[in-house]
């Protein structure tokens, strides 16, 4: 977990002894310890109870505040920062419509193993339980959603508490904790003679490493294994490992959604994606394989398909971090709880490599048979078209996020992810309106990358206020919108599922994102008024500050092959080769 | 306990397990542990809880009465990353709290 360990800054706020005893209030405690943790950003919005709070927050020297325009936008900058760096980021609320609008965010950040700290503001103690103005049991809200989280009763606790959260966060599978603060806490009076340490994450499990032999003599005897790739490799910083154990072993590598970049684009072991909206090849040799090798996954239904009919031949080989998904959807023959990327470290210290020309053959048949089709990759005004277009013009630095939908799907399915945590898009819990404010957190912790977003006319109107938080920051942030006027995936699940019984999916009023951009501060350019939309587009693209980029497709367009939900994957829909 | 047990009675018993929990004692711990059986849909027969004499009030003992065998273990593996949960283990129905209790949940 080297990688996501927080790297507290080695300056002076980090000497364990306060320059003078004195008395310093909760509020107080919390702006320190949290830059003791070396956090340089928070992501929030102000509100009654969180008042104290922001009368602290306002002397720090070293935390920037960034002015959410809803406080689901603050936890979803705080997540886009997480995402890219692997750090455990803050975002503030306020009580009552604060803390409750930060649950999506939450628990966004649960589903997909994110390091969050929602810190909010609560009534004062004496009035919690009367149901005050803006009051709100937010530890109970919380509580289902985070990893761990606190109601914190005095200023003393904060010592404990503040340093705690950033261990839970950053330990093990990382995830979101939140900690409720009330106002009396907040504003009481402390002496201060010790500071805590800044926490780190705790050692990694100890696993027993004579089964990583058991695992290896598996996979050597197996004839057609196959590496399920996932999230714990990405958050283990083991995408070095694993490109090297993948290819001494010969294994071809399927990618979950949380794992795509882990192997390069091109990478001749690469499977692309699995699953809902796998390509044709990649489901059919999941079909074939006799050994899955499952390295920081879970198994989630968008990827396995009716559980049953997953890799029917094969045995199942799982490591994961966490103890509790390992027997939860699948039963393997052989398990390691750890760190993947030490179990991957042990495992290359003793392996030849060894080839599979039987298997590999086998591969190159399916996947010219059934190869992932693109249909319109040359056409700008087709989804495929615009997604190579875009990249094309990018290059592997430029952090790419999405919303949530078809577009989501067409970008997992053909956009080149070529390294770790490029790749930013809300998974377990399909959030949409993830996408912008994701994308603004990236471009925060990363203002020298490009922070490029996929979205479509449903999910950007779902968090499109944050674009003002984006002219406000003035980053280098680009959005383009695959507007079909419609909520694409539903229309297509209707279309598929439900007899074309169209029913709530088209917007009939239509709205000019080019121009909303311009009013909140914003570059805007309609592709579809574009004389020359390729150079427009390339221009928007490069040049710096935040621009939306309007991209009519039609509505028609499909995400194909897909496996209806609840399917196996081996019954795909479209997608065939002619 | 009544002596002769009817078929079912006798199948209900085979399906149930105890565990013993031992967890910090503080506001909030309750809500963990029945949060965590209702999201999951475990089913949850009985709860007992009381602080741990001895510990100052710092810690709490929970039982549970579960009717999850195939589950059991996916239970406890998810009990266990509770942070306030210290430690978890299994025992016997026979003589469980829940058995020695039985008299006072009768109509």
């Amino acid at each position: 977990m080297s990688e996501s360990a927080s790297q507290p800054a080695n300056n002076p706020v980090n000497s364990q002894i306060p320059e003078a005893a004195k008395q310093l209030s909760g509020s107080q405690i919390i702006i320190k310890l949290l830059e003791r943790q070396g956090v340089t950003h928070i992501a929030g919005v102000p509100g009654g109870a969180a008042l104290p709070l922001y009368d602290s927050l306002a002397d720090s020297s070293t935390i920037k505040h960034v002015l959410a325009r809803h406080e689901q936008g603050a936890g979803f900058i705080a997540q886009g920062m997480a995402r890219v760096s692997g750090e455990a980021q803050v975002c503030f609320a306020s009580s009552g419509p604060g803390a409750s609008n930060l649950i999506t965010a939450v628990a966004d950040a649960r589903l997909d193993s994110i390091p969050l700290i929602a810190i909010t503001g609560q009534v004062p103690q004496q009035m919690i339980g009367t149901d005050a103005f803006q009051e709100i049991d937010t530890f109970g809200l919380m509580l289902p959603i985070t990893k761990h989280n606190w109601m914190v009763r005095s200023a003393e606790e904060l010592l404990t508490v503040i340093p705690e959260a950033f261990r839970i966060a950053l330990s093990g599978r990382p995830g979101p904790v939140s900690i409720d603060v009330p106002k009396d806490v907040q504003t009481q009076l402390i002496d201060v003679t010790e500071w805590p340490e800044p926490a780190v994450a705790v050692e990694t499990p100890a696993f027993d490493e004579q089964a990583i032999e058991a695992m290896l003599a598996k996979i050597r005897s197996s004839h057609k294994p196959l590496l399920m790739i996932g999230g714990g490799i990405v958050y283990s910083g083991a995408t070095e490992q694993l490109r090297e154990f993948a290819e001494k072993l010969d294994v071809p590598t399927v990618q979950t959604f949380m794992g795509l970049g882990i192997l390069p684009d091109d990478h001749p072991l690469s499977l692309g994606m699995l699953g809902m909206h796998g390509a044709r090849y990649t489901n059919y040799l999941l079909e074939e394989c006799d050994l899955l090798i499952g390295l920081g996954v879970r198994f989630d239904d968008r990827a396995t398909g009716k559980v049953e009919a997953f890799c029917p031949k094969a045995e199942i080989i799982h490591v994961d971090i966490d103890r509790s998904e390992i027997g939860k959807v699948k039963n393997p023959v052989l398990s390691i709880q750890a760190d993947v990327g030490e179990v991957l470290t042990l495992a290359n210290q003793q392996l030849e490599a060894m080839q599979r020309p039987l298997w590999q053959q086998r591969v190159e048949q399916l996947k010219a048979a059934h190869p992932l089709i693109l249909e319109g990759a040359d056409e700008l005004f087709r989804p495929y078209g615009a997604i190579k277009a875009v990249a094309d013009i990018l290059d592997d630095t430029a952090n790419i996020s999405t919303d949530v939908g078809q577009h989501q799907m067409w970008v997992a399915q053909a956009y080149p992810f070529n390294r770790p945590r490029q790749w930013i898009s809300s998974g377990g819990l399909g959030t949409m309106g993830f996408g912008l404010p994701a994308a603004i957190g990236a471009a925060l912790a990363q203002p020298d990358r490009k922070s490029v977003c996929f979205s479509g006319d449903g999910s950007f109107m779902m968090n499109i206020q944050e674009l003002a938080t984006a002219a406000e920051e003035n980053l280098d942030v680009k959005i383009i919108i695959l507007n079909n006027g419609h909520l694409g995936l539903v229309r297509q699940q209707q279309t598929l599922f439900y007899n074309k019984n169209l029913n709530a999916v088209k917007y009939q009023q239509t709205t000019d994102f080019a121009k909303a951009a311009e009013a909140m501060g914003c570059k805007g350019v309609n592709l579809a008024l574009s004389e020359d939309p390729m150079t427009d587009l390339k221009n928007a693209l490069l040049e710096h500050g935040p621009c939306v980029i309007n991209l009519p497709i039609s509505e028609t367009e499909m995400v194909y092959p897909m496996v209806a939900p609840g399917g196996a994957n081996c019954d795909m829909i479209g997608g065939e080769a002619e | 306990m009544s002596a002769v047990m009817t078929p079912s009675e006798t199948t209900e018993r085979l399906q149930q397990s105890v565990l013993k929990l031992t967890v910090n004692n503080h506001p909030g711990v309750m809500s963990a542990v029945c949060g965590l059986f209702s999201r999951r849909s475990y089913n949850l027969e009985g709860i007992m809880v009381r602080p741990i004499q001895g510990t100052d009030g710092a810690q709490s003992r929970v039982w549970l009465l579960l009717n999850e065998v195939d589950k059991l273990e996916q239970v406890m593996r998810h009990t266990e990353k509770l942070v306030d949960v210290l430690t978890v283990d299994r025992h016997k129905l026979e003589d469980s709290v829940f058995a020695k209790t039985e008299g006072f949940f009768k109509v």
